[in-house]
């Protein structure tokens, strides 16, 4: 969300669903959206099926990448260099919309110049892709009527993940794919309500609706309403948690719906730190990992099915959910536990609000919400912000002013000089082989909501590996081996893949209680987004001593 | 006149049902006109959020110049149009569409086709007791879903939704010819052995029973499938961040089954495994402590 | 469609070899190219573009192994990107295709059982060819009834496909009427080597393009629509209408189609024109696509016409390397190609919107009209699809004008007409005869019937049964009309009083229940029930069958999608309403 803010002044993805299917090119960057947004990739299916070409940039042939024209294996880590190397060739060949330019954006001189020094032979040095394939691409994108540029984890759980963001950015300003309908730049979120969240201020600088924390106009609203002085220093987000924990300045912690035990990159230094702290309370639905680490533990309703609320969706669609069963012994909806918890601390003032109540309140105070009430959001199957009054349909697209005339009176969207660098784990004679992360279909983050389906379809926990690494390691398919990263190790089997590039290994991360595959991921994080680089550790495979 | 929301800068096409006039937009079919009419039209391959294939026939009209009947599903309204949708020929031809799939086919499960059959007077056994029936075995390969060819109708529903419609995972296709056209896997290998990646999108556009959720499949079986005791609310996937809208069926404060609406945007009624399965683990008698 | 799962199931080297080679013939690489370790192109355009690979990919697979076998189904789907589950769905669909491991390696004799080779012995045949340890299906229609009972070889280990009769039918006379200078359209048929481009020149041959090129598209159609050439085919459709819709139709890519899936059971006369007039389809189809615009062209040939498509063959090579097919055909600007491809045994095939699907390598199931292949023919795109009489009428309106054309027939049904009789007729054959000649006159020209004649099947099984009393039906399109019958593809059946009726009837009406699609319901169903009932009540008297036999014809007529549907109870009746059966 940093990435696009910088640039956009919003953190939220651009264009919506039906987008997709109605444009011409797309990008699919670090994205396995056929397995892990299935549903957004049938509207991409559908706009395939309606002629659009599409490229796909992954280090891995993903299922997704298969459905592409043309499948770019870039080093992992190498994206920032296969965007610059896009730019300076859409900048030389002369294909960049230079009205656009002029009109909507900012900083394009130094952008030349920070991308001069990424020719195509340096692209292909530092991508790994060939020369002429990037330059497919990249006049395939520049030249097209409409496109659009859809990124995952791939691009965003790296140390330098703004920056990937903000390369992406630069291209989508270079050629103007961007502010109108099916163009835009499309982060796909992982969970029903990251974008929820943001939207909400659960970030450190922002008040619900994006509004900054240090602006003081927009603290006395929300003190006004609040009836309480509203600090203007921007929090912690989570990585600095961890970090702040270390150094004692944080003692106590109160986990709401999240599994750090599990889920961190380097994750025994994070069970340490949790283990450390003087009060951990943990609100959740399962007895978690983090949980059973707790001083207490709050049992929850499932959120999705147990209880009233919103989500917001990856276009920004915000919807509510509903409670179709109610939840079982002492588990309590979340609003309820935190309601009973304000009336214990001595506020009564709470009382006790439903969740349209809370919702009418942020109604209020975000104007981006302002026109969405429950009532619309049931009529009109949920609404896209921004929706600034009662009688506005909602937004399909982002970022329209960029086409004004006066740009709707705001300054344009800035170019980003970047510098590639590649993760910050270099590989080793000791760990010479790349690992990276991420999702099956069937199976979600760390497997506590998932594990329970009995899925036909789940082949388990394995580390995918091309056939010439486990042939050169005198490996059988199936074999369980040593996996050793600069952090720790782990045993588990390999599996053959065909479709992963040499030197690349890849497992997901959705069986902790079978791999704590987290024991090996590097937690270098990205200062601006607070992400870590599960993407990329550096890692050895060894052959078990045979019993 | 109805007018049937014809999206602002398009043309509409003029026609009449019956006898009634009747707008539309153009590109809007025959079932749509007849629809604006307030014309209740029988249906069984049709969906809104499939490409319809015209392969059941049950809803055909009469459409004054054509040879032949024509399928309402799929055809365009076009300006000037005379549609018969109650003449003694469409009345007959429907009639003997429920009547030919009564005598082959199992539709005990296939309730709305029953009040049809009554309207337009099918009477299957005219046919005999030996007529040829399907006579398939139910599969039950996993823990999510049946199959119970025997009920099968041929509406290619479940083929459009695994494949071009939706999916495009192909795991399923009509194969064989005529009478003995079944839908199967390659060879017939079992579904986990198959490309089947559980979408559970076949099961959700079956209007027969022939896909059944293990969960209802089960139920059945021991007799306590209560539809008439089931709520049914609409909430929002947790699983990723598209927001697909999810219908929970519950019965007895249990999921029973997850469908999604056809006609939302996100979804068109279509879902993946963890939307459709992945539920589980709210149940009170799985897992929460 | 891209992210295909596999079975473990693996072809052989030869399954593999014999396979690509066919993909390989039909200009395809593979779906899934390896540009380097990091770079692959693929994806959903690649496949789409491959999919009509998948029938001659079929047909090389089961050449070399005698069925449809897991690794070669696998195998082809990795090189054309078509879904395991989708390839065995289409193979399924064919006659042609065992979807079993046989367990042996024989070739499979396909033995007619269709009425002619029905009263003409099949049966014999078939115990016969059991008892000398052969391999037999029985087969609908193999389209040689005039020399019934028909077989036809499907080769198994690479053998090559062939029917025993092509090789021993040298002696005599090539057809009935040959040599006869009052012919058109089979005045070329045993006078010329049909194998040789030069004797097809010496004989008239090409003059038409030549002429065709001289009066520009629009002069072409106008010599159709003065000639008032109708297709052949059975729909009797305006030609010149179907080619100026085509002509004007928008987009780049236009199609000609050659419907040569000749299927109606009775029906020969396609055969001969490929087997022994070759060249004039090469020669109308280029004119078809010089008038069209379309600059590729498709023989979908029946797949148990082995001779047929091996001369065809060799007339397209042979015009190719003549400058007659390719770029600038016979020195002028004209770039145009024709390619042939393989039914597998589907009756259903030879509707046009069933042929481009099974064409287009899917299921051969028709497509719901409208729209109709002007504008979404082959790939849902223009197309122009007659078969091979009503193309070769082409050329006889340029060679000889259109207005002379006219002169000749009726002025409702003009030019000359193929006749195929057989059954019990003194001299069965392929006969040309002008529109308006009567029923009668067309048997007395063969030789006339043996036997006491009782009823002719007119039409095909999709034609009815008439009585003696329509032997002075002129035979037109508007006066079979006008007498509830319809000349078809030309079929003229003769049965005479000998003949065990239920037994025919009751075949035809099999013969509608393995060949229908399966697609809609009236149709599918509705051919079982037929069927049913007429086993039921063979040899007696009808009770209530008779009243649910009209019930289900006039839903599969108003209600089916396609011809098939519409016309399959259509001999059935006409066999009761003369008494045939059940009276």
């Amino acid at each position: 969300m940093v990435g696009l803010a910088t640039v956009f002044g919003a953190g939220g993805g651009t264009s919506s669903y039906k987008e997709i299917e109605e444009t011409d090119i797309i990008l699919l960057w670090g994205s396995n959206a056929r397995e892990a947004h299935p549903i957004y990739f049938h509207h991409l299916m559908q706009g395939l099926q309606n002629g659009a070409r599409m490229y796909a940039v992954d280090p891995r042939r993903t299922s997704s990448s298969k459905f592409a024209d043309l499948w770019l294996g870039l080093e992992l880590g190498s994206d920032v260099a296969l965007a610059n190397t896009v730019a300076n060739y859409i900048i030389t060949n002369d294909l960049h919309n230079k009205d656009f330019i002029a009109h909507s954006t900012t900083g394009f001189d130094a952008f030349v110049e920070s991308v001069r020094e990424y020719t195509l032979e340096r692209g292909e040095e530092l991508t790994g892709v060939p020369a002429a394939a990037i330059a497919e691409m990249a006049r395939a994108y520049a030249t097209a009527e409409t496109a659009q540029i859809l990124w995952t984890l791939g691009i965003t759980e790296h140390h330098n993940a703004v920056d990937n963001v903000l390369s992406l950015c630069n291209l989508a300003l270079l050629t103007g794919h961007i502010g109108k309908w099916g163009s835009g730049l499309v982060p796909l979120r992982g969970q029903n309500n990251v974008q929820g969240g943001g939207d909400m201020g659960a970030l450190p600088n922002k008040l619900p609706g994006f509004q900054d924390v240090s602006d003081p106009d927009h603290r006395a609203k929300f003190e006004a309403v609040y009836g309480r002085p509203i600090p203007p220093d921007e929090g912690l987000h989570l990585t600095l948690m961890f970090e702040a924990m270390e150094r004692g300045e944080i003692i106590a912690a109160y986990v709401i719906g999240e599994n750090p035990a599990d889920s961190e990159a380097d994750i025994a230094h994070a069970r340490k730190l949790l283990r450390g702290l003087e009060l951990l309370v943990v609100q959740d639905i399962f007895l978690t990992r983090t949980a059973e680490l707790a001083d207490v533990v709050l049992p929850a309703s499932v959120g999705w099915a147990e209880c009233d609320g919103t989500v917001t969706s990856s276009e920004r669609r915000v919807q509510r959910v509903r409670a179709a069963v109610t939840p079982p012994g002492q588990a309590h909806h979340d609003q309820d536990i935190l309601r009973d918890l304000a009336h214990r601390m001595g506020y009564p003032e709470w009382g006790d609000p439903t969740p349209e109540d809370l919702w009418e309140e942020l109604r209020h105070l975000s104007p981006m919400h302002a026109g969405m009430t429950y009532q619309r959001l049931e009529d009109e199957s949920g609404l896209q912000w921004p929706c600034p009054d009662i009688d506005h349909p909602g937004s399909p697209f982002l970022h329209g002013w960029l086409w004004e005339d006066d740009l709707g009176g705001r300054a344009g969207a800035p170019f980003s000089a970047v510098v590639a660098q590649g993760p910050k784990e270099e590989l080793t004679v000791e760990f010479p082989l790349r690992l990276t992360t991420g999702r099956a279909l069937d199976s979600f983050n760390t497997g506590v909501q998932s594990g329970a389906m009995n899925s036909p379809i789940r082949y388990g926990n394995a580390l995918d590996m091309n056939p010439v690494d486990v042939a050169r390691l005198n490996l059988a398919d199936g074999e369980t081996v040593r996996v050793s990263s600069p952090r720790g190790s782990v045993t588990m089997p390999i599996r053959v893949q065909p479709d992963i590039p040499v030197g690349l290994t890849f497992t997901t991360y959705h069986f902790p209680e079978l791999v704590d595959i987290n024991l090996l991921t590097n937690d270098a994080w990205d200062k601006r987004s607070g992400t870590a680089e599960f993407k990329a550790a550096s890692i050895r495979v060894e052959k078990l001593v045979s019993a | 006149m109805t007018v049937l929301e014809p999206r602002s800068t398009e043309t509409l096409v003029s026609l009449t049902i019956d006898g009634r006039p009747v707008t539309v937009a153009a590109g809007q079919t025959v079932l749509d006109a007849c629809s604006a009419a307030g014309v209740d039209t029988p249906t069984l391959c049709y969906a809104e959020n499939l490409t319809p294939v015209n392969a059941c026939r049950v809803c055909v009209v009469e459409h004054e110049g054509s040879r032949t009947l024509i399928p309402s599903c799929s055809r365009k309204a076009e300006e000037g149009m005379e549609i018969k949708t109650n003449s003694e020929r469409v009345r007959h031809s429907r009639k003997m569409v429920l009547e030919f799939l009564g005598s082959g086919v199992d539709m005990s499960q296939a309730t709305q086709l029953h009040s049809w059959m009554e309207e337009y007077g099918a009477d299957p056994s005219r046919y005999g007791p030996d007529a040829e029936r399907i006579n398939e075995p139910v599969k039950i390969q996993d823990d999510l879903y049946i199959r119970d060819y025997d009920k099968c109708v041929l509406c290619y529903k479940c083929v459009e939704a695994c494949g071009d419609d939706a999916q495009l995972t192909f795991a399923i296709a009509v194969s064989g010819r005529g009478f003995g056209a079944r839908i199967s896997t390659e060879y017939d290998v079992t579904l986990p052995d198959s490309a089947c990646v559980y979408c559970g999108n076949c099961v959700g556009v079956c209007p027969t029973g022939a896909i059944q959720f293990k969960t209802e499949f089960d139920l059945r079986q021991a007799e306590q499938w209560k539809p008439e005791e089931q709520t049914i609310t609409q909430t929002i996937c947790s699983y990723c961040g598209v927001g697909c809208n999810l219908e929970m069926h519950v019965q007895d404060n249990t999921i029973v089954k997850v469908t999604s609406p056809s006609d939302h945007s996100v979804t068109h009624g279509h879902l993946c495994i963890k939307g459709r399965f992945g539920w589980t683990y709210v149940q009170p008698t799985i897992n929460r402590k | 469609m891209t992210d295909l799962h596999l079975t473990t199931d693996r072809a052989t080297q030869v399954e593999m070899a014999a396979i690509d080679a066919a993909i390989d013939a039909c200009g395809l690489d593979a779906v899934v190219v390896n540009e380097g370790e990091r770079l692959v192109r693929g994806g959903i355009h690649r496949a789409n573009e491959r999919r009509h690979g998948l029938l001659p990919a079929l047909h090389a697979l089961h050449n070399v192994s005698g069925w449809i076998s897991h690794g070669g189904v696998n195998y082809i789907a990795e090189r054309l990107g078509v879904p395991p589950a989708e390839g065995f769905g289409v193979a399924s669909f064919y006659e042609m295709f065992r979807m079993e491991d046989p367990g042996h390696i024989n070739d499979v004799v396909h033995v007619c059982v269709d009425a002619a080779c029905q009263i003409a012995g099949a049966d014999g045949v078939i115990v016969n060819l059991q008892a000398q340890g052969s391999t037999v299906h029985r087969s609908p229609c193999l389209g040689q009834c005039e020399r019934a009972p028909a077989t036809f070889t499907q080769g198994n280990q690479g053998r090559p496909d062939f029917v025993e009769a092509d090789a021993v039918a040298v002696e005599g006379r090539i057809i009935p009427q040959q040599g006869q200078p009052q012919l058109r359209l089979l005045r070329r048929m045993g006078e010329t080597n049909p194998e040789s481009l030069d004797d097809y020149v010496a004989y008239g041959g090409f003059k038409a393009l030549a002429e065709a090129f001289r009066l520009g598209a629009e002069g072409v159609l106008a010599e159709l629509e003065t000639a008032a050439l109708k297709g052949r085919g059975g729909a009797a459709f305006p030609t010149a209408v179907k080619w100026r819709g085509v002509l004007g139709a928008g987009g780049d890519q236009k199609w000609v189609v050659v419907n040569a899936d000749e299927s109606e059971p009775g029906t020969f006369k396609d055969r001969h024109i490929m087997e022994l007039d070759p060249f004039a389809i090469v020669e109308a189809a280029t004119i078809a696509g010089f008038v069209t615009g379309a600059r590729k062209g498709f023989i979908y040939i029946r797949g148990e016409y082995p001779l047929a498509t091996r001369r065809l063959q060799n007339a397209i090579d042979s015009a190719r390397a003549a400058g007659f097919l390719g770029e600038r055909i016979a020195g002028s600007s004209l770039g145009f190609e024709l390619e042939i491809r393989r039914g597998a045994g589907a009756y259903i095939c030879g509707e046009e919107t069933a042929l481009f699907e099974s064409l287009e390598g899917f299921r051969g199931e028709p497509r719901q009209k409208p729209p109709f292949p002007t504008t979404h023919g082959l790939f849902k795109q223009p197309t122009v699809i007659n078969n091979p009489e009503t193309l070769i009428n082409a050329l006889q309106i340029l060679e000889h004008g259109g207005a002379a054309y006219s002169q000749i027939g009726t002025s409702g049904s003009t030019g000359t007409r193929l006749f195929c009789l057989s059954g019990h007729v003194q001299v069965p054959g392929l006969y040309e005869a002008p529109h308006g000649v009567t029923l009668g006159e067309i048997i007395e020209l063969a030789g006339g019937a043996v036997g006491n004649l009782r009823t002719v099947l007119l039409g095909g099984a999709a034609g009815s049964f008439v009585g003696v009393d329509m032997l002075d039906l002129p035979l037109t399109f508007e006066d079979s009309r006008a007498r509830g019958a319809s000349l078809g593809s030309g079929v003229v059946k003769l049965f005479n009083d000998t003949t065990n009726f239920p037994a025919v009837v009751a075949r035809i009406a099999e013969f509608f229940r393995n060949e229908s699609c399966g697609q809609c319901v009236p149709c599918r169903i509705g051919v079982v029930r037929q069927h049913e009932l007429v086993i039921k009540s063979a040899g007696r008297s009808m009770n209530g069958e008779r009243e649910i036999l009209h019930d289900i014809d006039l839903a599969m007529k108003d209600a089916s999608i396609c011809g098939l549907g519409h016309t399959a109870a259509t001999a059935v009746l006409s066999a009761i309403d003369l008494g045939l059966i059940g009276a």
